[in-house]
């Protein structure tokens, strides 16, 4: 802990003089509708904690939860089914693939459309967003399983399913992590954008409100804790991850 | 114990039969050597026999039934040791008996410290493969392949990747574990004076694709040590074997 502590002190100095910066630049600038400082947002974030984490902070967490637990079953499910069946990858690999493409901010408004201001149309973007990288990492690390350990089980008379169970799953879980450590910030990008767009609460749509207002430190303050709200969760699965996945990196 | 009759076997790539009528028998409680050049398809005999494959033609028998009506008849311990780095030592050695079932948790256990101790690891069940050295983990996957519980092993090159010291250590070893637990093992290697060393009948490739194999006994009784290889006859049988191989291998 106290060495990983110290790798990450030049970034931390980085960031701090980074922060300065900003700081002298905006004061320079005086304009806080449009470039608050860093004090200023801190300021705003903690006059405005009240509804910021009673109401918004919430809202986004369920859009963001939802989303990444629809996004990690179906793409464990479509990645062992792709795993299993050649014909079912032929068939829905280039369509994931190509699902990639469709630019979702800008299509994002047809789902407020469709589905209303609720909290679906925000899941909605949040699955699309989210639901590819983990079905493909996902994928590989099935695909990473040696076919000399799963034969050896096979000769000790396995069947696919324990096959599957005792090789391919370990194998596959440290892309799994990778996969979810992506996957939690583009959530929570794909939840403040869908709110940005149609929404009665969240984070994103708190942020646009306060656009309105031209409220510059407002705008900033929810985004900060969107930032460090994904910092935490990346962090927790990291912590996570060096527990369960020990054998890491090993060739073996 | 293990029967070939007229065995042929085809790679769906290859257009021409790599194991083509072969017959051949290995007794109970024997020690075989098939030696041959690399790529000779000895492999491919082991494959046939472990049901990874299945024959084009011709029948397998194991105790003189048919392997397809067997399960777990026999134990196959592959070139590198294939320990799963996500289980401990002890954990990897229970794969067998997980597989088979019908076992409770300590029955498990118990077996597992048996088999460790048995082959010198006693105490490293919860150390992780990686942190064995060569010939240790050679060891624990040799006593992961003896817990299926099979009379019939068939070991694939198990020591070409240990240092030479390592490798004479782990033959003394497997010959003495042979004679313990009275096995029928059949072993690969392209090491001439490994297969002399350890069989009672070396079985040569001398041809592929494979029509035959030559047996060819050992003259010498067990137990048996290293400076027996230096005994004429064991020196001469050696370099006949590495004349025949010679003639299949250009450079």
């Amino acid at each position: 802990m106290k060495k990983a502590n110290r790798g990450n002190l030049p970034a931390l100095l980085f960031l701090l003089g980074l922060l300065m910066l900003w700081q002298l630049g905006a004061m320079k600038v005086n304009a806080a509708y449009i470039l608050p400082t860093p004090v200023q947002i801190l300021q705003k974030l903690w006059q405005l904690r009240g509804p910021l984490f009673t109401v918004h902070l919430p809202a986004t967490m369920a859009v963001t939860g939802i989303g990444l637990a629809i996004s990690i079953a179906l793409g464990l499910a479509l990645a062992a089914g792709m795993d299993a069946s050649p014909l079912l990858r032929k068939t829905v690999y280039p369509v994931v693939v190509a699902s990639q493409t469709i630019p979702t901010t800008a299509i994002a408004p047809l789902f407020v459309l469709w589905f209303g201001y609720g909290i679906w149309s925000k899941v909605l973007v949040c699955v699309l967003i989210t639901f590819f990288p983990i079905t493909i990492t996902v994928y590989d690390g099935l695909r990473s399983a040696k076919t000399e350990m799963a034969e050896l089980l096979f000769t000790y008379g396995a069947t696919r399913w324990e096959v599957f169970r005792l090789v391919k799953v370990p194998c596959a879980l440290p892309y799994f992590f990778s996969a979810v450590k992506m996957a939690v910030p583009m959530s929570v990008i794909g939840a403040a954008i869908g709110e940005w767009l149609g929404a009665q609460s969240g984070l994103g749509y708190f942020s646009r409100r306060m656009m309105t207002q031209l409220d510059g430190a407002g705008v900033f303050a929810p985004i900060v804790l969107l930032s460090a709200v994904a910092m935490l969760a990346v962090a927790l699965l990291g912590a996570a991850e060096t527990r369960l996945v020990k054998w890491r990196g090993e060739t073996e | 114990m293990l029967r070939f009759e007229h065995v042929s076997y085809r790679y769906p790539s290859e257009d021409f039969d790599i194991i083509d009528d072969l017959s051949f028998s290995v007794e109970p409680g024997s020690f075989h050597c098939i030696v041959g050049v690399s790529g000779c398809g000895k492999s491919t005999i082991f494959r046939l026999t472990n049901g990874l494959l299945q024959p084009k033609a011709g029948e397998i028998t194991v105790g003189g039934t048919p392997i397809g009506q067997l399960k777990q008849y026999c134990g196959y311990m592959p070139q590198r040791d294939l320990l799963f780095p996500w289980r401990t030592v002890g954990q990897n050695l229970a794969l067998p008996l997980e597989l088979r079932g019908g076992l409770s948790r300590a029955q498990v256990r118990e077996q597992v410290e048996a088999a460790l101790s048995d082959v010198g690891l006693a105490g490293c069940g919860d150390k992780r493969p990686e942190e064995l050295s060569g010939g240790m983990r050679q060891r624990a996957a040799f006593a992961r392949t003896l817990l299926t519980g099979s009379d019939l092993l068939l070991l694939d090159e198990p020591f070409s990747a240990l240092d030479f010291l390592t490798r004479i250590a782990m033959q003394e070893w497997l010959l003495a574990q042979w004679q313990r637990h009275k096995k029928t093992i059949l072993f690969i290697t392209h090491d001439v004076e490994e297969a002399v060393f350890l069989s009672d009948r070396v079985l040569v490739v001398e041809s592929t694709p494979i029509h035959t194999l030559t047996p060819v006994e050992v003259p010498a009784a067990y137990p048996r040590s290293r400076e027996c290889l230096a005994r004429p006859e064991l020196a001469e049988l050696k370099e006949q074997l590495i004349a025949i191989l010679r003639k299949q291998v250009t450079p």
